[in-house]
């Protein structure tokens, strides 16, 4: 197997005296879907956040192709290859759908998106380009701020918590939309509360738990008690119905 | 016809105002810094007019050619080192560091070109105007700068709505992060938006040296009714922002015609009626208070 896209190593973050990351490592090969999966706290999107330029780690490595990016500021990594879809989807609010996406394509790389491919993507796009962001609904802003993120043509797409405050029927059709942009060359790394959506899409599994690994492998070799303790730690177990099957 | 002559004096010297506060707007929209030194900057402005000019053997009337560039240059670099610094530290910092910049640069001039009034020798133009009838007379400098300021503020709304460029600094003051994460380099555009800040208040600062005198201390004043245009018209609306120097303007030209000593507090009284009923000011949204 070739060597990983995105590979950190030994990663640790701190907000203030708080260690919200302890120790993580993983990897993202080409073309691979990796959901990192964990409680509120767990401190994933801070994982994200941090692959992304937004927080500075305090010790270990990131590396894109091999070259570290751990010191490298947000707008250098989008111009890498690495774009994050933030949690909450944060679209210029004063600004209309298609401007939106133009801010995102300003200092995009070559690649297989721009606008008009995103409006294919999305077909209801078009129509309502000229509506402001605060105008759409929850999912379509969901949408634009993905769209957003890929006419930058990333290599690695972060995806932090898009089922966030959004219909279960809406969330479905965002996640289908996952293959569709593997297939394009784009590695995904999703972060997500909801764990049967992240299992569901990811080639690989990472879990969370307090900052630190809980868990790794692929899902169909992973049991749901394995998650599940993986997921809320060894202290909540003997409450989860875990205990009783055993 | 007396009214309409207070009006339209108003109007004019209203332009003026929006041409000074336009920059103050922006810094405060897209860098959320409120830069005390930039009544300052236009008093510079009129020195560089009046001492640097000279020496290039360009008429005072075409300084502004050299010395608005020059502005947009020193706005970019200053930015990028000074106020950026502070920026990164908190936002008090900012406040306290052009509160000491403003300090420095009154009393480097009050030390190098002493307290005399300086003014922008444009010659025969400062005393020519149309007099459509015997009450009314519109002073052709006045239009011109009232011109200046429509010309642009239309200029400033065309390059932040229909450039790339425009877009980002748009997208930096709405959401910092969210534009860092769409690519920009956040440090770049705000250079950018205070190289259009710096270049607008110089070309103010010149406009006020060829209507009036003006010395080492005149800066705060018109800080002062630059701050009160842009919370009449509105934080971050630049039409706002005209509208807002428009009515200081007349109402302070109101405020005179009773008595000369009521135009200054025929203003603030405007200014404070505005913030007691409209505290977003007539073009503001009212999220922008939040």
């Amino acid at each position: 197997m070739s060597k990983p896209l995105l590979d950190v190593h030994g990663l640790v973050v701190h907000h203030g005296q708080l260690k919200a990351i302890d120790d993580v490592s993983f990897s993202l090969n080409e073309g691979e879907v990796l959901a990192v999966i964990g409680a509120n706290g767990a401190g994933k999107s801070t994982l994200l956040r941090t692959v992304a330029g937004l927080h500075r780690p305090t010790e270990g490595s990131i590396s894109l192709d091999g070259s570290d990016i751990a010191r490298l500021s947000p707008h250098r990594r989008v111009a890498l290859g690495i774009s994050l879809v933030p949690e909450g989807r944060r679209l210029f609010s004063t600004m209309t759908l298609e401007e939106n996406l133009r801010v995102g394509a300003f200092h995009a790389k070559k690649g297989p998106f721009d606008i008009e491919r995103i409006y294919e993507l999305f077909n209801w796009m078009p129509k309502r380009r000229r509506q402001y962001a605060w105008q759409l609904s929850g999912g379509e802003q969901q949408a634009v701020a993905i769209g957003r993120a890929l006419v930058a043509n990333p290599r690695v797409l972060l995806l932090d918590e898009l089922s966030l405050g959004l219909a279960p029927i809406v969330i479905e059709r965002i996640y289908a939309l996952v293959p569709e942009i593997v297939s394009h060359g784009v590695s995904v790394l999703i972060v997500e509360q909801d764990v049967a959506q992240g299992v569901a899409v990811a080639d690989r599994v990472h879990c969370l738990l307090e900052g630190k690994t809980s868990l790794t492998g692929v899902p169909a070799d992973l049991t749901s008690e394995q998650i599940d303790h993986a997921y809320f730690g060894a202290d909540l177990a003997p409450s989860s119905p875990v205990q009783g099957s055993e | 016809m007396v009214w309409l002559n207070v009006v339209i004096q108003g109007v004019l010297i209203g332009g003026f105002y929006a041409l000074f506060a336009c920059g103050l707007s922006l810094m405060f929209g897209v860098l959320k810094v409120i830069n005390l030194a930039h009544g300052d900057m236009a008093v510079v402005a009129g020195y560089a007019a009046v001492f640097l000019t000279p020496h290039l053997h360009i008429p005072e009337v075409w300084s502004f050619l050299i010395v608005v560039p020059l502005f947009g240059l020193i706005g970019y670099v200053l930015q990028r080192t000074l106020i950026q610094k502070s920026i990164d530290r908190d936002p008090f910092t900012t406040l306290l560091v052009t509160f000491g910049l403003s300090v420095i640069i009154e009393n480097l001039l009050l030390e190098i070109y002493t307290a005399n009034g300086q003014t922008i020798n444009i010659g025969s133009l400062i005393t020519k105007s149309w007099h459509p009838t015997s009450i009314i007379y519109i002073s052709y400098l006045s239009l011109a700068v009232l011109g200046a300021a429509v010309l642009v503020l239309v200029f400033l709304q065309l390059f932040l709505s229909k450039t790339g460029t425009g877009r980002l600094i748009r997208a930096v003051a709405d959401d910092r992060e969210a534009a860092q994460l769409s690519g920009a380099n956040y440090r770049h555009v705000f250079g950018i938006a205070a190289a259009i800040a710096f270049a607008t208040v110089a070309l103010a600062g010149i406009a006020y040296g060829m209507m009036t005198q003006f010395a080492p201390t005149s800066g705060g004043v018109n800080l002062l009714f630059a701050f009160e245009a842009v919370v009449i018209g509105g934080i971050g609306s630049l039409w706002g922002t005209l509208v807002g120097g428009v009515a200081l303007g007349v109402a302070q030209q109101f405020g005179a015609h009773f008595n000369p000593q009521y135009q200054v507090l025929a203003g603030n009284v405007l200014f404070l009626l505005v913030l007691a009923v409209r505290p977003q000011g007539l073009f503001g949204k009212k999220t922008a208070l939040a």
